[in-house]
């Protein structure tokens, strides 16, 4: 089976991150960049399905230069190789051009399967996998808390929902979108570090997949943030005294944050 | 002194592993004195018993450094888990792959560069730490059998009773020399020989998530094909191995005196006293200042002894200096990160007071430092 794994680069969730007063764009460049967090569980799932069924791996990002590091990262994990899509035209891509850049790579590789994050947590925009999907013309099984290979080919997955789960079912070539109850990813080795050093990465340009420059980046997005301010500092939280009904109004203000 | 590429990822792939998969569990594990196999397990699946070993045994085809990196940034986290791994690798498996026949590398290696098994290392004996050549425990080669029979005990032995602990390596006096002075070799002796008693673990002040028994040899009798290495190399074997291990128990002190800064680092910025954060007073901040500048020079001292090794060249007195700096390092970040914390820091619940348990073992473990200022004087002609 042949898989593709999207994988984004994304800054570290955990550290402050900043947008630019300019074009209202994050700043990549100095943030502590990472593989978005629900990506390592794609590769993970595709390297055990490669470990059960066979077949090869492949990493596809679309990103600035400094990508290549996660991309190295990636590849330390034990996929067999990678694909950049690199070009200055891409910066502020909407989520709709960046489908159409991605969905161009994949019709290249022709891959079976396509891995990716349920979300990114710098996006958040969960329709990735979708779009992606829908260009291609195949079936997309999103938010996977498991994925079954059967002999057939036939995919079947577990789809997290709040109320509990769905089991669908599609035949391949499809994209799955998993989210983090779906495995445990590995650590990288030393050997698989030092591997990583040896797989091809080829990168592409949007001449290379023949899209008109136009039609992404900051040009071609189909929305813009126009103005964006700073968080306000945390307020004070609730005091809930209890009366009597200091229960009631416990169990109100957490069905109010949707938390029962 | 610049890491490339590759250790610098190792290093991240470990730091990132101590943060997610052993911060959490490891203090319930030193509360309750228990061995931490699932870490231990997962430690293996990411390779790191096998880092210094080449890939046509099953090791991670990198080098000593890899394996220090790991270590430093383990016992940034945790002491307990960076000294299981270091032990095992440099102490356990290291002697077998050194010393071992091919049979013997082919028999023991496989499992322990993987962190399936662990060897300990029995040279420290009751009567007999620093002065090893005073070693009392005995092997008497039984010609008729073919066997090894030991008799004696060793104290303070790291790994030497775990669920998955498959030997341990026993020096004892097998004979006298022509000088006189006695002949002491080193015994393969596999856990569950009969005669060979694991003792009960002890109750340590620190590394209490660490395994460490003592151990006792009656008429335990093992194949004559168990003497690893030479006859009569015994003590010139261990000491070696030593020289390499004080590398590593280095890079661990490195990691103790790290974690004392960034637990600092964060208790400084949060808690506050007299309407600012403590951070924001001078005296609070020369105490981590002089913290990172130990942990800094103590880092770029191993990393030093490390070189010369990896390059060949002698490395004796650079190694006995690493370790002797770098455990004093740990020990004084370790009290100076307990004052940061104040009443907080004396509490079993923080990090620091962890550290702080852990830290003052570095002091005497792998040759003590009053032995390192011994090894460097004497590296210095006197
Ligand atoms: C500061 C800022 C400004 C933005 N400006 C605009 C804008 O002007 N207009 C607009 O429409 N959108 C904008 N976006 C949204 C941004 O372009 C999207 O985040 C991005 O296109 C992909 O969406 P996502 O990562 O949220 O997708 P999700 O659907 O949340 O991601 C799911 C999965 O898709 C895959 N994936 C996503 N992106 C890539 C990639 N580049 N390479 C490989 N795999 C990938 C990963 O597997 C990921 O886990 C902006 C975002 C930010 C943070
Ligand atoms: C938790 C733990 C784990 C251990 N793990 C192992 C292990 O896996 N394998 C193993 O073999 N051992 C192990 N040890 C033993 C450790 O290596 C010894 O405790 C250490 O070498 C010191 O020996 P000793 O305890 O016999 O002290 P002694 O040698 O009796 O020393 C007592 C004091 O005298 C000083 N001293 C001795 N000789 C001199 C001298 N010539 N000049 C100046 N001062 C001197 C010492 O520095 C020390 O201060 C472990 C110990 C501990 C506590």
């Amino acid at each position: 089976m042949k898989t593709v794994v999207l994988v984004k680069q994304v800054p570290d969730s955990g550290a402050e991150r900043r947008l630019r007063d300019a074009d209202h764009t994050i700043e990549r460049e100095s943030a502590d960049n990472l593989i978005n967090e629900m990506d390592d569980y794609a590769i993970e799932e595709a390297l055990r399905l490669q470990e059960a069924h066979g077949g090869e791996v492949t990493i596809l990002t679309m990103g600035p230069t400094q990508a290549a590091e996660s991309i190295r990262k990636a590849l330390s994990m034990g996929p067999d190789q990678a694909v950049h899509v690199l070009d200055d035209a891409l910066a502020g891509s909407c989520a709709v051009a960046t489908s159409a850049v991605l969905a161009a790579a994949l019709r290249t590789l022709s891959p079976d399967l396509v891995l990716s994050g349920a979300e990114s947590t710098d996006g958040r925009v969960q329709a990735m996998p979708h779009m992606v999907a829908e260009r291609l013309g195949i079936a997309a099984l999103t938010g996977a808390r498991k994925l079954t290979v059967g002999g057939d080919g036939t995919l079947t997955v577990e789809r997290q929902t709040d109320e509990g789960y769905e089991v669908v079912t599609a035949a391949t070539p499809a994209v799955v979108s998993v989210w983090d109850t779906i495995n445990e990813p590995r650590y990288p080795s030393f050997k698989g570090i030092m591997a990583a050093k040896k797989k091809p990465v080829s990168v592409l340009s949007l001449a290379d997949l023949g899209i008109d420059p136009g039609e992404v980046g900051t040009a071609g997005a189909t929305s813009a943030v126009v103005s964006h301010q700073e968080r306000p500092a945390r307020s004070a939280g609730q005091k809930i005294i209890d009366q009597g009904d200091g229960g009631v109004k416990l169990v109100e203000f957490l069905a109010s944050e949707k938390f029962v | 002194m610049r890491l490339n590429e590759e250790h610098q990822a190792l290093r991240d792939s470990v730091r990132d592993f101590a943060r997610e998969v052993v911060a959490p569990v490891i203090a319930t594990h030193y509360e309750e004195h228990t061995f931490p196999y699932e870490i231990v397990r997962q430690m293996g699946k990411m390779g790191l018993f096998g880092l210094p070993f080449p890939e046509e045994i099953g090791g991670m085809g990198g080098d000593y450094l890899a394996l220090c990196l790991a270590v430093e940034e383990l016992a940034r986290v945790d002491s307990s888990v960076a000294v299981t791994l270091e032990a095992a690798v440099s102490l356990g498996a290291m002697p077998i792959y050194r010393f071992g026949t091919e049979e013997q590398r082919r028999r023991w290696l496989p499992k322990l560069v993987t962190g399936e098994a662990l060897a300990g290392f029995g040279l420290t004996e009751p009567g007999s730490g620093s002065d090893v050549g005073a070693t009392q425990t005995r092997a008497v080669l039984d010609a008729d059998r073919e066997e090894w029979v030991l008799t004696g005990s060793k104290v303070f032995i790291t790994n030497s009773g775990t669920d998955i602990t498959s030997l341990v390596t026993v020096t004892a006096v097998t004979g006298t020399e022509p000088d006189g002075s006695k002949e002491i070799s080193t015994i393969v002796v596999p856990s569950g020989t009969p005669g060979f008693t694991v003792q009960p673990g002890y109750s340590k002040v620190g590394w209490c998530a660490s395994d460490t028994h003592e151990l006792a040899f009656e008429d335990c009798r093992v194949p004559a094909g168990n003497l690893l290495g030479e006859r009569g190399r015994g003590l010139a074997q261990f000491l070696s191995i030593l020289d390499e291990g004080r590398v590593a128990i280095a890079a661990l002190a490195v990691g103790l005196a790290q974690g004392c800064i960034d637990e600092s680092l964060r208790y400084a910025r949060q808690r506050h006293a007299f309407g600012s954060p403590i951070g924001a007073l001078q005296a609070i901040q020369f105490k981590v200042a002089d913290m990172e500048t130990r942990a800094h020079t103590a880092r770029l001292a191993y990393h030093d002894a490390a070189a010369r090794m990896l390059a060949g060249e002698p490395f004796k007195r650079q190694a006995a200096i690493a370790k002797l700096y770098a455990s004093e390092s740990a020990v004084t970040n370790a009290r100076e990160a307990t004052q940061i914390h104040g009443g907080y820091g004396f509490m079993n619940e923080f990090p620091v007071a962890r550290f702080w348990r852990d830290s003052k073992i570095l002091e005497i473990g792998e040759g003590t430092s009053e032995i390192q200022r011994l090894v460097i004087a004497r590296d210095l002609g006197l």
